[in-house]
């Protein structure tokens, strides 16, 4: 049974339900538990356990606030994205995604010879300059593994929403 | 342009926001402001849009669901209409247009797993143009450290 697997049984309709309460947002009230029991019909231990068992077991990520980017002034946002060897990809996948200007960091399917890269990560700056230099850091940690690369800028966005599940 | 409270918002909130009877207090009281304060900031910085979300962030792939990064070569004198076709699925969570042959990168969400293969298909069928489905095969690092 693959990790993923054994995650899933722990999800049962009341999770989900509770997955759907909060996905848009905690309520910004003084007791947001408490608020979403009552909306649930459950008790605020409940909930809190529940919310409790999610984020221990990695099905939530953490809790808190998501920046926009964008609207904090981090108007550049490049994908760059890179052909590093399979071998070395996790060592070297660790190493870009500690660095502090990279937002997302994965490896990702290739379609050689089109699109050889496998190695993706995000980076954001306030101007083109500042996005240019983090990219010149990024091919200083991969050094001679760095078999090619490209920066996708993205030069609009066409549709925005939050996941849902 | 911004102020020291907004700042330590965004900066110390990232993350480990309690499961509590009060987390609002509790956080307030380690930024040194009031709950009250707390909550009419966030309310403001959600309004604003400096705030995408408030809340727990879910692991899309440990639902249960798909989720993929997918990019299409779209010729410029159709780029409008194929982005409305592309948009038109409620699965197509995030579209950006990028400068590239492949210009355009959209994320994939669906409650199965097995929805993906087929929208991309569907997709294909309605635009006649290839979709690169790039499934991520490993995640390093998901960023919690923007700093303000």
């Amino acid at each position: 049974m693959k990790p993923d697997d054994m995650q899933l049984q722990l999800i049962d309709d009341v999770d989900r339900r509770l997955i759907q309460a909060t996905q848009g947002g905690l309520p910004l009230v003084p007791r947001p538990y408490h608020r979403l029991a009552e909306q649930m019909d459950l008790s605020a231990v409940e909930v809190m356990t529940r919310l409790q068992r999610m984020l221990t077991s990695g099905i939530i990520r953490r809790i808190g606030v998501v920046p926009n980017h964008y609207a904090l002034g981090y108007r550049v946002n490049g994908m760059t994205v890179w052909d590093v060897p399979d071998a070395q990809i996790d060592e070297l996948g660790q190493q870009v995604g500690a660095l502090e200007f990279v937002s997302h960091c994965y490896r990702r399917r290739r379609y050689p010879p089109k699109w050889p890269y496998n190695l993706f990560a995000m980076v954001h700056g306030q101007t083109t300059a500042q996005v240019e230099a983090q990219i010149q850091i990024i091919a200083q940690v991969l050094g001679h593994y760095n078999c090619g690369h490209q920066v996708l800028y993205s030069t609009r966005i066409l549709k925005k929403t939050g996941l849902r599940i | 342009m911004m102020d020291a409270i907004t700042r330590k918002i965004i900066n110390q909130l990232q993350g480990d926001f309690p499961i509590t009877e009060q987390p609002y207090a509790q956080v307030a009281e380690r930024l040194g402001i009031t709950e009250t304060e707390l909550l009419q900031q966030l309310t403001n910085l959600l309004d604003q849009g400096l705030l995408s979300r408030f809340g727990p962030l879910y692991h899309a792939e440990r639902l249960g669901g798909g989720l993929t990064l997918a990019a299409m070569p779209v010729p410029e004198n159709k780029f409008d209409q194929v982005a409305a076709q592309v948009n038109a699925f409620p699965e197509v969570a995030h579209n950006y247009a990028r400068n590239h042959e492949l210009n355009m990168w959209f994320i994939l969400a669906t409650e199965q797993p097995e929805r993906i293969d087929e929208i991309i298909q569907e997709i294909e069928a309605q635009t006649g143009l290839p979709v690169y489905n790039m499934p991520k095969q490993a995640e390093y690092y998901l960023g919690l450290k923007l700093e303000v």
